[in-house]
């Protein structure tokens, strides 16, 4: 079974760009894999979305979705992947019924008919019980104009996956939501997950939603500055946890540390790396009575902050 | 099958799009008749007499025929519009062939232009019954089919010009050099006759003129003033609009799908 996507040695550079806004990028997603895109603004992000879907070609290098080439098979990929581009792509002067229409119907799923009234009997279920799902009912028969971010996200996830896509791209899709909807998203997200173990490639910002992927690629500057399961991405940053300590009798505690071995830094509170040891060791070693115990151990964010950060100098 | 189910599915979005915006339908009214109108019957009462014919039908044909051409043109912009709102992601990134994308585009507009058609029509009958004009039903009738294919044509013109505009804003700047020109190439207020020789040549390369001429071919098939009114046979220009529609359409959707997908 190929990779869901792979991509190799991918370059894009746009016209009267001096520089590449994808550079050499390299990766692979392995079927129902969650795959997360990180970078900052600019980074290129869009851009890979776009030449896997399709819509853009790559200067150099290759890409394929299930073994199918985007730049000489397009047509087959687009049969085969969902997208939720990062700016809504709905009509606002139809109904929302008649986007998953026009959706359905240039998927070839079913033929034109003019009204919802002379659809076939299949399509109408559909839409009904997609229109329970979003929690519509009746409104789906207004236009989208009149529906709010968090609807009309939910209506072009729903309009993205009626023709079962094999692999789902979600570019920044919670981006401008508030947080009850982007929950509200992800709730479904991972319920249709779960029923038909679809691959999703999300490009995001917010770093929890990438904390429930299977791996993990940042990029800056259009490269891949880090690529790996969160767990290895976070465990790059290990040296950087630290247990911080402080007692009413300081001086005892400063002698006690140094007596036992223990490098320390004071901040002015007793800072001690785990690079090499683990917090409930360090503790067990100290007898003086502790006033204070802290851990601090690299998240997500600050292994992408980092990362981002290093790229930069 | 499949590309016949985009072409119908494209098109009557734009139907629908327009059935629903009412400031343009009555904007979109407005324009021809206020030329047909004043500048028809000004036109009728200083040089009409001199031209031996009616003055206005003339002019009404080639109003209606430069509307329709100008509209479906102008129609296609909204392409543009798609790419700004993103909804032409949509149906970008959708496993059908671009020309039935486009071809339903141009479809899709002809089919709006020709709903403002059948409403200048309906007006100019009113203008023959008022002018007492010796006109059959049967003439009247002709210049639908011959409307739309000036949709057509206009709608392809637009494809080919669109791929090189970057935005509406660019789109509104140059739309008027384009068309505006074709106005007195086509003769649509005016005879085209005597011109001088870069204006003849300019005029060849005008698609509106074909199919302004193609109407008035149709139109006044037949009777006494087709000599003095028509310039070339009917089935002539018919050709060259076809030919013309063919090219810019093929050669239109290259330049914009690779446009597109070449930034």
């Amino acid at each position: 079974m190929p990779p869901s996507i792979e991509v190799q040695h991918l370059v894009k550079r746009y016209k009267q760009s001096e520089r590449n806004a994808v550079d050499d990028v390299s990766f692979t997603v392995e079927p129902g894999q969650l795959f997360a895109l990180l970078g900052p603004n600019g980074a290129g992000k869009t851009t890979l979305v776009s030449i896997l879907t399709t819509t853009l070609t790559p200067t150099s290098g290759r890409a394929s979705i299930l073994g199918l080439d985007v730049a000489t098979q397009a047509s087959q990929v687009r049969r085969e992947v969902g997208i939720i581009f990062q700016n809504p792509s709905l009509d606002l002067n139809l109904t929302a019924e008649e986007n998953i229409r026009l959706h359905a119907t240039l998927y070839g799923l079913y033929s034109f008919r003019p009204t919802y009234a002379s659809m076939p009997e299949a399509y109408r279920q559909e839409v009904i019980r997609l229109a329970d799902i979003i929690g519509l009912g009746g409104d789906i028969f207004r236009p989208v104009k009149q529906f709010s971010g968090g609807m009309k996200r939910k209506l072009e996830i729903i309009r993205s996956l009626i023709h079962t896509p094999k692999v789902l791209f979600l570019d920044e899709p919670t981006i401008g939501l508030d947080p009850a909807s982007r929950r509200n998203l992800w709730e479904y997200l991972t319920t249709v997950r779960n029923g038909n173990g679809m691959t999703v490639f999300l490009t995001t910002h917010y770093l929890e939603e990438a904390e429930q992927s299977d791996m993990i690629c940042i990029i800056n500057h259009g490269k891949v500055a880090a690529y790996g399961t969160p767990d290895a991405i976070r465990t790059q940053l290990a040296a950087q946890a630290y247990l911080l300590v402080d007692a009413a009798d300081r001086e005892g505690l400063r002698a006690e540390l140094k007596q036992a071995n223990l490098p320390f830094e004071e901040t002015p509170k007793f800072k001690i790396s785990l690079a090499n040891q683990n917090a409930h060791q360090i503790i067990q070693r100290i007898k003086t009575p502790l006033s204070l115990v802290k851990t601090y151990i690299p998240t997500l964010e600050d292994a992408y902050l980092s990362i981002v950060g290093a790229a930069n100098e | 099958m499949s590309n016949l189910n985009t072409i119908l599915t494209i098109a009557y979005r734009d139907l629908l799009k327009f059935m629903r915006d009412r400031p343009r339908i009555v904007a979109s009214f407005i324009f021809p008749f206020v030329i047909i109108l004043f500048l028809g019957e000004s036109l009728d009462a200083s040089i009409g007499q001199a031209m031996g014919y009616d003055f206005k039908l003339f002019v009404f044909t080639g109003v209606y025929t430069q509307t329709l051409f100008q509209s479906a043109m102008l129609g296609i912009i909204s392409l543009l519009d798609d790419r700004d709102n993103d909804f032409s992601q949509e149906i970008f990134v959708s496993p059908v062939s671009r020309y039935a994308i486009i071809v339903g585009k141009i479809l899709g507009e002809s089919l709006v232009a020709m709903t403002q058609g059948i409403g200048l029509l309906a007006f100019g009958i009113v203008i023959a019954l008022i002018s007492d004009s010796d006109i059959s039903i049967s003439q009247g009738l002709s210049l639908i089919p011959v409307g739309f294919m000036a949709c057509l044509l206009g709608g392809s013109f637009g494809m080919l010009i669109l791929p090189k505009l970057s935005s509406r804003r660019v789109a509104d700047q140059i739309f008027p050099f384009l068309i505006l020109p074709q106005y007195f190439l086509a003769g649509v207020f005016t005879p085209f006759d005597n011109q001088p020789r870069f204006i003849n040549a300019l005029a060849v390369i005008s698609p509106m003129r074909y199919a302004v001429d193609l109407t008035r071919g149709v139109f006044y098939q037949g009777t006494e003033d087709f000599s003095r009114i028509v310039l070339a046979k009917p089935l002539l220009n018919a050709v060259v609009m076809m030919g013309m529609f063919g090219l810019f359409l093929i050669s239109g959707t290259l330049l914009f799908v690779r446009e597109e997908r070449n930034r």
